[in-house]
């Protein structure tokens, strides 16, 4: 059943694996890794394009390598918002300094540009991830949480519970699932707190999520229910709870992990998909869905087009748990081919 | 046979259906405020005409006793007037539903005729280059979601003008004859399709190429080929007939997760579905509008899974025997 674990050897595995862990260290870290706070505006430079890093000072017609350094942007013109380097000193970025991962003194450095508000984009991202990073997390902990126990209980106990459990199941199972989070998502009052709204984000998503976790884990206890290790402990004289603690769940763990890491995916874009729409995570707040809904509008899409990059932060992230996810589920069951 | 069976499944979705709809009613009276909360706000309207309103629309009653109400209205074929919109939501739905049930049905033939050819090349002759190619393709496709791939497409048709940037017709379309109509509709289709077919045919490949390949190695393939059946014979159709008939049931059970995509989709291109319309609805806080979406959707989420299952018995002789 357990094989050594090879990640080294497996290399797209090792990269998703590593990116993942930077993506969710630089959520954690975020007031470290990011510039600036990301409330803070700065109305003299609303959508400013992204600042560009210089490495190579001319000199008299020769080229030579210093450190990254940037130059002020300044408004050309107020009305198209277009704006020039101003080219009158150079900027060095400074790593570690001021308690920041990169800072700049005397300048401004954007580097994804700013929103209509002045804020960093950059900033902005970093401290997205904190909240869409781990609702897809908590969300899926949560709702597996609930699966495990209800599934358990429904296929050990049997009889009029699981019949009632099971049909309570197919009802949220055969929700129109993206209308009812919509429908959800209006308990969710305006002017909460962003920690209230997160919290209620992912109990909306654990509230429809949890029923296709207990059904699996159900039909799993009633093939694991009959074999002779079950009986063993039924006939020492352990409790129902301890037979469900001690023998069946540490059984489920594998089916556990991999169907964990398959399935964050689908919390983060319903997270974003509703803060997108403006029913989730609120302004000033940010998550990467709500950084996606100035998107929606067309001329900042075609002028701006980084704000897209919230949208890609979200591919990166489930495409390094879908090739995570692939090779563990491989790894448990070498008869499955993705 | 077959009658027996569909009408007892029809019997099972009554409280399927009844179970969706009371705990819809009830989170939607859980949320704060109603649809008058913003017209209590508004000076010039008198206490006396909310409270009037508040009577009209039965919001003062007990919970229950409105949930009775609207199934009893329900019962009869009326689902209720929209205050948003000032008008009948069966007639609002049914604006709507032709629009979201042609873009579903168009994203499900257009990622089968992608998926069937590809998923099976690249199931049987694993491990070629063309199966590499088909499964890197594959792999960006279920990562990529549909919405982002809107955002693409709609950046790149604004950055170009090859098609309209979005909407469900052009602002002339009255104006148009009936084939450039259909050309109009068809052009409007293009993106939306795309965006919400990409991410459904990856998926398609991986579950046929992986069917195929599971069943290429099964024992009853070892044995015909053993008998000395030509392997072509064996390849087109054992193994292919084997591995195609769990799908046809997909299509239906998918209609679920394209419902929710095509409502993302419909926001960001800016057409006239169903999913704007809840999205309104839900805005405004406008609960028979709500309670109307949720209806149609679960009633086309069952539909689909019914017909998916008649499908299966059809395909299936194994199935046809437990029925």
């Amino acid at each position: 059943m357990s094989r050594p674990l090879k990640i080294i050897s497996n290399p797209s595995v090792f990269i998703a694996g590593a990116v993942l862990f930077l993506l969710y260290m630089s959520a954690v870290f975020a007031p470290f890794i990011a510039p600036y706070p990301y409330k803070l505006q700065n109305r003299a430079y609303p959508n400013a394009p992204p600042t560009s890093i210089h490495i190579t000072v001319t000199v008299n017609g020769k080229t030579a390598f210093v450190r990254p350094y940037i130059y002020r942007y300044a408004l050309s013109d107020i009305h198209s918002q277009t704006y020039r380097e101003v080219k009158d000193r150079r900027y060095p970025i400074e790593f570690f300094a001021k308690g920041k991962l990169f800072y700049v003194k005397g300048a401004e450095i954007h580097l994804l540009g700013t929103d209509p508000l002045g804020r960093d984009y950059f900033s902005r991202l970093v401290y997205g991830g904190r909240i869409s990073l781990f609702i897809g997390l908590i969300g899926v902990g949560i709702s597996f949480g609930i699966g495990i126990v209800i599934g358990t209980l429904s296929g050990y106990l049997g009889g009029i519970v699981d019949v009632f459990i099971m049909r309570l199941t197919e009802i949220i199972m055969s929700l129109p699932t993206f209308y009812f989070l919509l429908t959800l998502a209006v308990i969710i009052p305006a002017g909460v707190s962003s920690s209230t709204t997160f919290m209620l984000i992912i109990v909306i998503l654990s509230f429809i999520g949890w029923a296709s976790f207990a059904r699996v884990i159900r039909g799993m206890v009633l093939s694991l229910k009959e074999r002779d290790f079950i009986n063993a402990s039924r006939a020492y004289g352990d409790s129902i709870w301890g037979i469900v603690r001690k023998q069946l769940i540490p059984n489920l763990m594998y089916y556990t992990i991999v169907s964990v890491t398959l399935s964050i995916p689908g919390y983060i874009i319903s997270e974003s998909a509703l803060s997108m729409l403006g029913l989730g995570i609120r302004e000033p707040d940010v998550s990467w869905g709500n950084m996606l809904s100035e998107a929606t509008n067309i001329e900042a899409l075609t002028s701006r087009p980084w704000v897209l990059s919230s949208g890609i932060c979200i591919i990166i992230t489930i495409l390094c748990l879908n090739i995570i996810g692939d090779y563990l589920r491989a790894r448990i069951d070498p008869h499955i081919n993705v | 046979m077959l009658i027996r069976f569909i009408i007892k499944r029809v019997l099972l979705m009554i409280p399927v259906m009844l179970g969706i709809t009371f705990i819809s009613f009830v989170i939607i009276s859980l949320a704060p405020g109603n649809i008058l909360s913003s017209l209590k706000m508004n000076p010039y309207i008198s206490e006396k005409t909310i409270n009037m309103m508040e009577q009209a629309y039965g919001l003062n009653k007990p919970l229950t006793e409105r949930y009775v109400l609207w199934l009893w209205q329900v019962l009869h074929l009326n689902l209720g007037i929209s205050i948003y919109y000032h008008a009948s939501v069966m007639r609002l739905i049914m604006s709507r539903a032709m629009n979201t049930l042609i873009l579903s049905v168009s994203v499900i033939l257009v990622s089968w005729l992608c998926a069937l050819p590809a998923g099976i090349v690249s199931g049987i002759k694993e491990g070629s280059y063309f199966d590499r190619v088909i499964g890197l393709f594959s792999y960006l496709g279920i990562s990529i979601p549909a919405f982002f791939l809107a955002f693409i497409l709609l950046l790149i048709t604004a950055q170009t003008g090859i098609l309209p940037t979005g909407g469900t017709t052009s602002p002339l379309y009255g104006l148009l004859s009936p084939a450039d109509k259909l050309y109009d509709r068809l052009i409007h289709l293009i993106m939306p399709v795309a965006a919400l077919a990409v991410p459904q045919t990856a998926l398609y490949i991986r579950l046929i190429r992986a069917n195929i390949i599971e069943i290429k190695r099964s024992e009853f393939v070892t044995a015909t080929a053993a008998r000395g059946v030509k392997r072509s014979k064996v390849i087109y159709v054992h193994v292919l007939k084997n591995a195609i008939n769990p799908f046809i049931t997909l299509a239906g059970y998918d209609f679920a997760s394209l419902l929710g995509g095509a409502a993302l989709v419909e926001t960001i291109l800016n057409l006239q579905g169903l999913g704007t319309l809840l999205l309104k609805a839900v805005m405004s806080m406008d609960v028979f509008l709500i309670m109307g979406n949720i209806l149609i959707g679960a009633c086309m989420l069952l539909i689909g899974n019914l017909v998916a299952d008649i499908a299966l018995i059809y395909v299936d002789p194994r199935i046809k025997s437990r029925v």
